[in-house]
């Protein structure tokens, strides 16, 4: 625990070191309020939630997301860091869990940082504060599951521009399966099981359901176990290639 | 305190380390000596804990490094090939990190880390980033996480590359201060280093070990153990040079360059005394005379060129 506790404050503060925390914090705040006020028509709908605010989160991280993620591992890996870091008296879950953790807190951070958007929306009108509360952990959830996404990526390659790419084109694989458009392609030359299957591991399924305020197990499932295997693949990619 | 064992270590099909096996016992500094590639920083690297053996294995302090792999890296400081460290933390920062996954805490972190910062020497640059610090203060701020938690055993990985002969000197200071107390290997291609500050060196070419003994052993192997450098006037060369052909124990003479004349002694034996008593009967107008040491740099050559 200590070790983890170590290893996230590490990373953390390492985030607000350089400017990139403050660039992407500032880019997260200003495409978040765009997409909600202009795309979203948050005025114009002249209702008292933020379901404009939420049903953009999952095309933002898949951008935002793999960004916080791509320095992870990769960043270790070029400066070499990582073999200073798996000489130290720490097991490999540790510091996977640890820097995790940090990704994860930062994307919180950036999350929370959307409040005066609840404030507008409780002056204007008396919306369920319950459903929104509901909207931004599941938000915040979904995060967790593309940071898992990103770190796993991230562990594979020096190079962070690849891992960007590679783990924002996974997301968008988790995000898309759920979409009409997939399962219409889908349908007909695929069993119905598999489609079923495919659209079942959408981020953007499981992300609906909670933002609406409706907090069931099997979505809290769905996205702990992404969570969880991609940690592992994670642990193991980088037991595997760290020599690379 | 440090133990390999027959340590195998392969890239895919290349071998890259072949059946490595080596102790280190307190008190001793181990001098790695090999071309560049030879498997010196595999080797370390494997000993640490970072690669994972292919087959023999390794042990620091009694666990074994991969089997008690935790209870191992306690007892070990190390220093990667080029000292790398979190370039946005400062010194202090990046010590306290350390000391953090260490277990440091209170009043045992607050002296560990003022007694590092000044063994190294690092306070003049406490609170700069490390990646605005020069090459010399950011090898001794590795050094530094390195000595940190005081421990039992020191895996140095080119500790003075990139040091100027001042601060060259610090650090084999520093090492040979710690020596008594601690199991130390370092690795170099610098041979003078070896003789500075080794009590033994291995020499590893190919991934082997080729040569291991005292670096007084290994300049004992060089053909210029014990010969005898003479400095002359011209006009007695000629004659000196017959004269030292014919004395017992001297296998060849050799004249490099005019007024320097180098006899090689039989089987690397002593013959400064016989060299010397000879100039002084003879009354030769000798300016200077001395007995090589040997040339490790020779002895190295020839080692890894036959092996490899």
């Amino acid at each position: 625990m200590r070790n983890i506790w170590t290893i996230f404050k590490r990373e953390l503060r390492g985030y607000f070191a350089t400017p990139v925390a403050y660039v992407f914090l500032v880019v997260f705040l200003a495409v978040a309020g765009a997409l909600n006020y202009f795309v979203g028509n948050f005025f114009g709908r002249e209702q008292a939630d933020l379901q404009a605010f939420f049903v953009f989160h999952p095309w933002l991280y898949l951008f935002l997301v793999p960004a916080i993620a791509m320095r992870l591992w990769a960043e270790e890996r070029k400066s070499g860091t990582i073999e200073l870091l798996f000489t130290l008296p720490i097991s490999l879950p540790q510091a996977v869990i640890g820097k995790f953790l940090a990704a994860w807190a930062f994307a919180g951070v950036a999350l929370a940082l959307t409040f005066p958007i609840w404030l507008v929306v409780n002056r204007l009108g008396s919306p369920d504060n319950g459903a929104i509360l509901a909207g931004y952990f599941g938000s915040f959830l979904m995060a967790g599951g593309y940071l898992a996404i990103g770190a796993c990526f991230s562990a594979w390659t020096k190079n962070q521009v690849i891992a960007f790419v590679v783990s924002a084109a996974v997301c968008l694989v988790f995000t898309l399966s759920g979409t009409q458009f997939v399962l219409n392609f889908l349908s007909g030359w695929v069993p119905e099981s598999i489609a079923t299957t495919i659209g079942s591991l959408s981020f953007l399924t499981h992300f609906n359901a909670i933002s609406k305020g409706v907090i069931e197990v099997r979505d809290l499932v769905f996205f702990g176990s992404v969570i969880v295997l991609f940690l592992i693949a994670n642990s193991i990619v980088l037991d595997l290639e760290k020599a690379e | 305190m440090i133990q390999a064992d027959s340590l195998t270590k392969y890239f895919g099909p290349i071998k890259a380390v072949d059946g490595v096996s080596f102790e280190v016992k307190k008190g001793e500094v181990l001098g790695f000596l090999g071309p560049n590639g030879a498997g010196k920083s595999t080797t370390m690297k494997t000993l640490c804990g970072f690669l994972t053996p292919t087959a023999g294995s390794a042990s620091i302090c009694g666990f074994d490094i991969v089997e008690a792999a935790i209870e191992a890296k306690k007892h070990l400081g190390y220093l990667p090939e080029g000292a790398p460290a979190y370039a946005d933390m400062t010194p202090r920062s990046y010590l306290g990190f350390i000391a953090g996954i260490r277990g440091l805490s209170g009043a045992a972190r607050r002296q560990r880390i003022e007694k590092t910062v000044a063994l190294a020497n690092i306070a003049s640059v406490y609170d700069q980033p490390i990646e605005t610090l020069s090459k010399g203060f950011k090898r001794r701020v590795g050094i530094a996480q390195a000595l940190l938690d005081d421990p039992d055993v020191l895996v140095l990985d080119e500790p003075t590359d990139g040091l100027d002969p001042n601060q060259k000197h610090e650090v084999r200071k520093l090492i040979g201060e710690m020596a008594p107390e601690k199991a130390i290997i370092i690795s170099t291609h610098l041979l003078e280093e070896v003789t500075a500050v080794c009590s033994r060196a291995i020499i590893i070419a190919s991934g082997r070990v080729v040569a291991d003994g005292t670096p007084d052993e290994m300049e004992a192997r060089s053909r210029h153990h014990n010969a005898v450098t003479m400095k002359l006037d011209k006009d007695a060369m000629a004659a000196a040079e017959a004269a030292l052909k014919k004395l017992k124990d001297v296998a060849s003479v050799q004249s490099p360059r005019d007024g320097t004349l180098i006899a090689y002694p039989e089987g690397g034996k002593s013959i400064i005394t016989a060299v010397s008593d000879l100039a002084r009967s003879k009354k030769w107008p000798v300016e200077e005379i001395y007995a090589e040491r040997g040339h490790l740099d020779e002895v190295f050559r020839e080692i890894t060129q036959t092996a490899a």
